[in-house]
């Protein structure tokens, strides 16, 4: 049996029931449609959280305090809340860390704001000048912090641009503007480029000061709260990461590794832990978008038993003219995949429009990725294959003497 | 061509209850005969019928067609013996609905390798011609067609592999007595003319008569076999 022949009879057959056929379709293209489109949400949501946290910087590893811990007390501080990290931890990282190429050291606390009767509460970070390179921070107006700044203290403030509005209003400048952080005064010398996100931890909502004015007139201490390392190559992050932990416990004089007073935060850890997240939930809706394709499926498997009911006598006609068992299979397993085929094909076209427009009228990002298409389209065509084989087995099976007087 | 050596079929219903249709059968038919097998209904005719077309296998006894003994076959083999060396008329025509007369006569080629695609529509034509169905019918639907025509569109389906045997089972049992005749003449015509070794199944001994050999079977045994 060639395939040409092969393809025109299954083409004639299928349009021989065109309605039927439409409404078979119909259900894979439901079933494919909705796969594509939860899927996309899924991975979009992925997207956005390894968008984010690239955006803060890349390479990344944040050295931050542990918990801090009294001997005699039970009480535990929150992650961070320990004063262990200092301003020589963070240059001895500097100049023993091969593998480093910036160290950023940070102070941060949160303060209230005012400027001309307006105020907001933000998060206070002080920085040195190698801090905007590190996290990708660009400067919108203005200049940044910079090494003479922290030397001499300056009472030098960089806006975030959700900060200029709460504080400024909308589209104003605030360059050489005064600040007002607790009790001291800052003028404001630049502001920073927008990059997204909202919530605590967002880059746009927080002013940066000098990290040595911070020390001196916010936090009073000589601690500081993140140092964050730059590594020069990505697939060098484990090794910095155990290079750091061991010059910080060696310099901490502590023996024990499980008794740390500080914790190293990856940013490919960060990126893994939180898509597991989304990816899970990716699964969950990929799974309930599954349900419809199943039922699309029985759907394949309903029509195509009817299919053989009412072509009995054309089945043994067939074999009268010479067909054996695996033309007749061939023939009925054809016909379910062309359908399931095309099937997927509109369902997947389906599925990037409804992508789209739930990315349009919803604050949710989609994407549809080539291995989701991939996907449906493998999906589709096992469907064709697993529900169209028992139908397509019984059509073969049949015994031509009693399918030519079949009525 | 044909030869039977003492086919017998058993079919069995259940335990201790069979029913024997065929007692020992044994004939042969030679090439470029036109042969009626004659019997009343359950005489066991068409399982005889079923028998000669590959359909079928005895319960004991040998077919040897064309030298070879079918029914040592695998079930493939036979299909390709279906499709090769014996084309099927049956009474009920069994057309493929909504589709062209020439498509349902090209149909057979699907299973046939011997005939590259560019020749089947020639082929299939110069079979339409045989069986004499106007040109202006070709590209009707099957279901367009009158019985007479309908009829003659499966014999030129069972032509187009130019099988060695025709085998028509009550050809003109859904047919009026004129058109029947038609149909009968078009199965004389192909054999005289043209060659072919006919076997036509019947009740009739009117229809059995266009025949030159008439086997009367009954009861599952053959009871006479003349030739005129």
């Amino acid at each position: 049996m060639l395939f040409s022949d092969l393809f025109e009879e299954t083409m004639f057959s299928l349009s021989a029931n065109k309605s039927r056929s439409a409404l078979t379709i119909l259900g894979i293209v439901i079933g494919i449609g909705s796969v594509i489109a939860m899927i996309s949400i899924g991975q979009g949501a992925t997207k956005n959280i390894t968008d984010q946290v690239q955006s803060l910087g890349t390479n990344l590893l944040s050295v931050m305090p542990g918990n801090q811990k009294q001997s005699g007390n039970i009480v535990k501080g929150g992650m961070g809340s320990a004063t262990s990290l200092t301003m020589e931890d963070s240059e001895a990282i500097k100049t023993s860390i091969a593998e480093a190429v910036a160290v950023a050291p940070t102070v941060s606390s949160r303060k209230q704001v005012t400027a001309k009767g307006t105020n907001t509460n933000t998060s206070i970070y002080g920085i040195d000048e190698s801090y905007f390179g590190v996290k990708n921070v660009e400067i919108e107006n203005g200049s940044s912090i910079t090494e003479q700044h922290t030397k001499s203290r300056s009472k030098v403030a960089v806006l975030g641009p959700t900060t200029v509005t709460d504080l400024f209003g909308e589209g104003s400048n605030p360059l050489g503007q005064k600040v007002r952080i607790g009790s001291q005064e800052f003028s404001v010398i630049g502001t920073t480029v927008a990059k997204g996100g909202s919530g605590m931890g967002s880059s746009d909502d927080l002013i940066y000061i000098p990290i040595t004015t911070a020390q001196q007139y916010l936090t009073g201490s000589e601690s500081v709260s993140t140092i964050n390392v730059q590594i020069s190559e990505e697939n060098l992050m484990t090794l910095a990461q155990e290079e750091i932990t061991a010059l910080l416990l060696e310099r901490h004089n502590i023996a024990d590794s499980t008794a740390a007073d500080f914790s190293i935060m990856n940013q490919a850890d960060m990126v893994e832990t939180m898509s597991s997240v989304t990816e899970t939930m990716t699964l969950l809706l990929g799974a309930i978008a599954g349900i419809s394709l199943l039922v699309g499926g029985i759907g394949i498997m309903n029509m195509m038993l009817t299919t053989v009911t009412e072509r009995t006598r054309e089945i043994g006609l067939r074999k009268s003219l010479g067909a054996n068992s695996k033309n007749i299979t061939l023939q009925f397993l054809a016909e379910s995949v062309s359908l399931t085929f095309l099937g997927g094909v509109i369902g997947i076209v389906l599925g990037k429009v409804a992508a789209w427009l739930i990315s349009i009228f919803s604050s949710l990002t989609t994407v549809v990725s080539y291995s989701s298409i991939l996907l449906a389209f493998g999906i589709s065509a096992l469907i064709g294959i697993v529900f169209g084989y028992y139908p397509a087995k019984r059509a073969a099976k049949l015994n031509p003497i009693d399918a030519l007087r079949y009525q | 061509m044909i030869k039977c050596e003492n086919i017998t079929k058993i079919y069995q219903l259940g335990i201790n209850n069979s029913v024997e249709v065929l007692k020992d059968i044994n004939f042969e038919i030679e090439k470029g005969e036109f042969v009626a097998i004659m019997g009343p209904s359950g005489s066991g005719k068409s399982t005889l019928m079923n028998m000669l077309g590959a359909l079928d296998r005895p319960t004991s006894g040998k077919y040897f067609l064309d030298e070879k003994d079918v029914f040592d076959m695998s079930d493939e083999d036979l299909a390709a013996i279906r499709s090769e060396k014996i084309g099927f008329v049956f009474q009920s025509f069994n057309l493929l609905p909504r589709s062209t007369v020439l498509r349902n006569v090209t149909l057979p080629f699907i299973y046939n390798k011997q005939t590259p695609k560019s020749e089947r529509k020639e082929k299939a034509v110069k079979c339409l011609r045989d069986v004499g169905l106007d040109e202006d019918r070709w590209e009707h639907l099957s279901n367009q067609l009158s019985g007479g025509q309908m009829q003659r569109v499966a014999i030129a389906r069972a032509l187009v592999n130019d099988p060695g045997i025709i085998l028509a089972d009550e050809p003109t049992g859904n047919l009026d007595t004129k058109t029947g005749q038609i149909v009968l003449e078009t199965f004389k015509k192909l054999n005289r003319e043209n060659g072919h070794t006919i076997i036509l199944i019947t009740h009739d001994k009117y229809v059995a008569d266009h025949a030159d050999r008439i086997i009367e079977i009954r009861d599952g045994a053959i009871i006479s076999d003349k030739k005129k």
